[in-house]
């Protein structure tokens, strides 16, 4: 009887692991690409091993593509042009893409496989973005769940970014969570400082990365990330302007003003901050300092659900109908809005129908 | 069973048929008949896959699971034999015909859970056929599902510009198509009995 089971538990193994055998077989055989070639932008030639993402091939050759999502296909951000050699456009793929992307040959960086030569265009900036090691030089409280917290760059490295761009953190595994993620903030200081970036990160309940900021990081502590990243940077002009924000939306203006106070600037400009109550307020005395260095620069914090106790004599509500103080003519103003996509939508919706902004002028940083 | 392999092979299409007799393999066959061409696909690649697991699987029963006496481990042998081919298919498809390979999608390895490939395997060990008939059966039984989808896809293809109760919408109504279909298949039943 034993030696029976003892037989029929081994016959079964060696089926399992004939099969398991011919399978790995079978996939070093099909499976291998060899080495291939990625040209980029008909410039560069990059020499890959086949059968990877092209964003996870490009990023171990240092060239970092934009990726919210950490390549899972759910964010649209590593968007870039395959002119050859991408293969048939992805289910996956579609809903991210617009019907202009399509035909332009727009892909997902993140979802296309290199199986043969492959031919992109990507934009120029995108070299210059690069991996950081810093270490954490400072950590504020400025609010009970947003903190700011200043990364120093380690071995005289320096960035070059615009106000307003941001970079991807790159968390360490801590406590019951075993893998590294990857997430985008906004740079909350000036381009000016070359050698530390502010990020303000806010505590989202059960976030990854956030959760790690919160309770893990200490000063002291080696982090890596990537950047800089993004399109949403003051545009060199003289029209008016108004910011809005949200949460830790703050982040990516106060960038934009403190860069602004250090070249000077004579445009009008109002900043409309959203929060619940005065305890979600936080960067106060800085925004007043900014009224008083720019010539016209208004600071207009609103509040959604001010508490009686705490005698708020300031404005309550959306932050969409006190737009008017501010909008002298529209077609001479420009938005920067950072905050959540539904806050983004909305604000959107009321300043182009409600106030006849340019729509192309409205430039904004969604959290996605 | 001295049933000839050609009348098997007939029999499986259209008098016991998988899908519309034995209602083996839904899942797929619900979810992936929204287009022909995907259905065409998919039947296809089941087809291919009764064929040859059919076949797989009578040479590992009679030559491995009864000589050792291990015919009670059939099943999981038989998912094990079933997903490694499939498996094997996956890579061979993804290499060779990569347009194939997307439009198929999750819808390949989806076919190793498909209740019709496990339950023809068992059909033919429970009924006794020999290697010829078996492999006739497992074709035949491939075909009928292709053209249980296939139709099914058409139908749905037409309705999509029909008013339907919201509460019938999608599975609702393709499971009482289904059985309508299954209906008119009595129709062929008189004209060989497998079972």
């Amino acid at each position: 009887m034993f030696l029976r089971i003892i037989q029929d538990i081994a016959l079964m193994s060696g089926i399992g692991i004939l099969l398991a055998l011919v399978m790995v077989i079978a996939q070093r055989w099909l499976s291998n690409y060899g080495e291939l070639n990625i040209n980029i932008n008909s410039k560069k030639d990059l020499t890959v091993t086949g059968g990877n993402s092209l964003l996870s091939s490009l990023s171990e050759k240092q060239i970092f593509i934009p990726s919210a999502c950490g390549g899972r296909g759910t964010c649209g951000a590593c968007k870039c042009k395959v002119i050859e050699g991408g293969g048939p456009l992805l289910p996956t793929e579609k809903p991210l893409l617009s019907k202009a992307e399509i035909e332009d040959h727009i892909r997902l960086a993140c979802q296309v496989k290199i199986k043969s030569d492959i031919k992109i265009e990507i934009p120029e900036s995108i070299f210059n973005i690069k991996r950081f090691h810093s270490e954490i030089e400072e950590i504020i409280d400025y609010t009970y769940d947003i903190k700011g917290i200043t990364f120093k760059l380690l071995n005289g490295e320096t960035i070059d970014f615009k106000a307003g761009q941001y970079i991807q953190l790159e968390t360490q595994p801590y406590g019951k969570v075993k893998q590294s993620v990857v997430r985008a903030y906004s740079i909350s200081s000036k381009p000016e400082l070359k050698d530390r970036i502010q990020l303000i990160i806010r505590l989202v309940p059960e976030g990854i990365c956030t959760t790690w900021v919160h309770n893990y990081l200490k000063v002291g502590d080696k982090v890596n990330f990537t950047g800089p990243y993004g399109d949403f940077y003051i545009r060199d002009t003289n029209a008016d302007i108004i910011f809005v924000a949200g949460g830790s939306g703050q982040a990516p203006i106060k960038s934009m003003l403190e860069h602004l106070k250090e070249v000077g600037t004579d445009r009008k400009m109002s900043f409309f901050f959203g929060a619940r109550t005065t305890k979600d307020l936080y960067l106060t005395e800085e925004m007043l300092a900014f009224e008083k260095h720019f010539n016209d620069f208004h600071y207009i914090p609103v509040l959604s659900h001010p508490e009686p106790d705490e005698n708020w004599q300031g404005r309550i509500g959306f932050v969409m109908p006190y737009f008017k103080e501010a909008i002298r003519d529209p077609k001479n103003t420009e938005a920067y809005l950072c905050g959540s996509p539904g806050m983004i939508a909305g604000v959107t919706k009321s300043l182009v129908e409600e106030y006849s902004l340019d729509k192309d002028k409205i430039y904004y940083d969604s959290f996605g | 069973m001295d049933i000839s392999a050609f009348v098997l092979f007939w029999a499986a299409i259209f008098t016991s048929n998988i899908l519309l007799t034995n209602f083996l393999g839904m899942c797929s066959y619900l979810s992936v008949s929204r287009e022909i061409e995907s259905a065409m696909g998919l039947g296809l690649a089941v087809t291919f896959v009764l064929t040859v697991t059919s076949a797989l699987n009578w040479v590992v029963y009679h030559y491995l699971l009864v000589p050792f006496g291990i015919v009670y481990l059939q099943y999981i042998i038989f998912i094990v034999v079933i997903a490694a081919f499939v498996q094997f298919l996956e890579l061979l498809i993804e290499r060779y015909t990569p347009a194939l390979y997307y439009s198929l999608g999750i819808f390949l390895p989806l076919i190793t859970v498909n209740c019709a490939i496990l339950g023809v395997s068992l059909f033919m060990i429970i009924r006794n056929y020999s290697f010829i008939q078996s492999v006739a059966f497992g074709a035949g039984s491939g075909i009928g599902w292709l053209l249980a989808i296939l139709m099914l896809a058409g139908v749905r293809r037409k309705l999509k510009e029909k008013l339907i109760p919201v509460g019938l919408r999608g599975a609702g109504i393709s499971l009482i198509i289904t059985g309508i279909m299954a209906l008119g298949f009595i129709g062929f039943s008189g004209i060989v009995q497998v079972q």
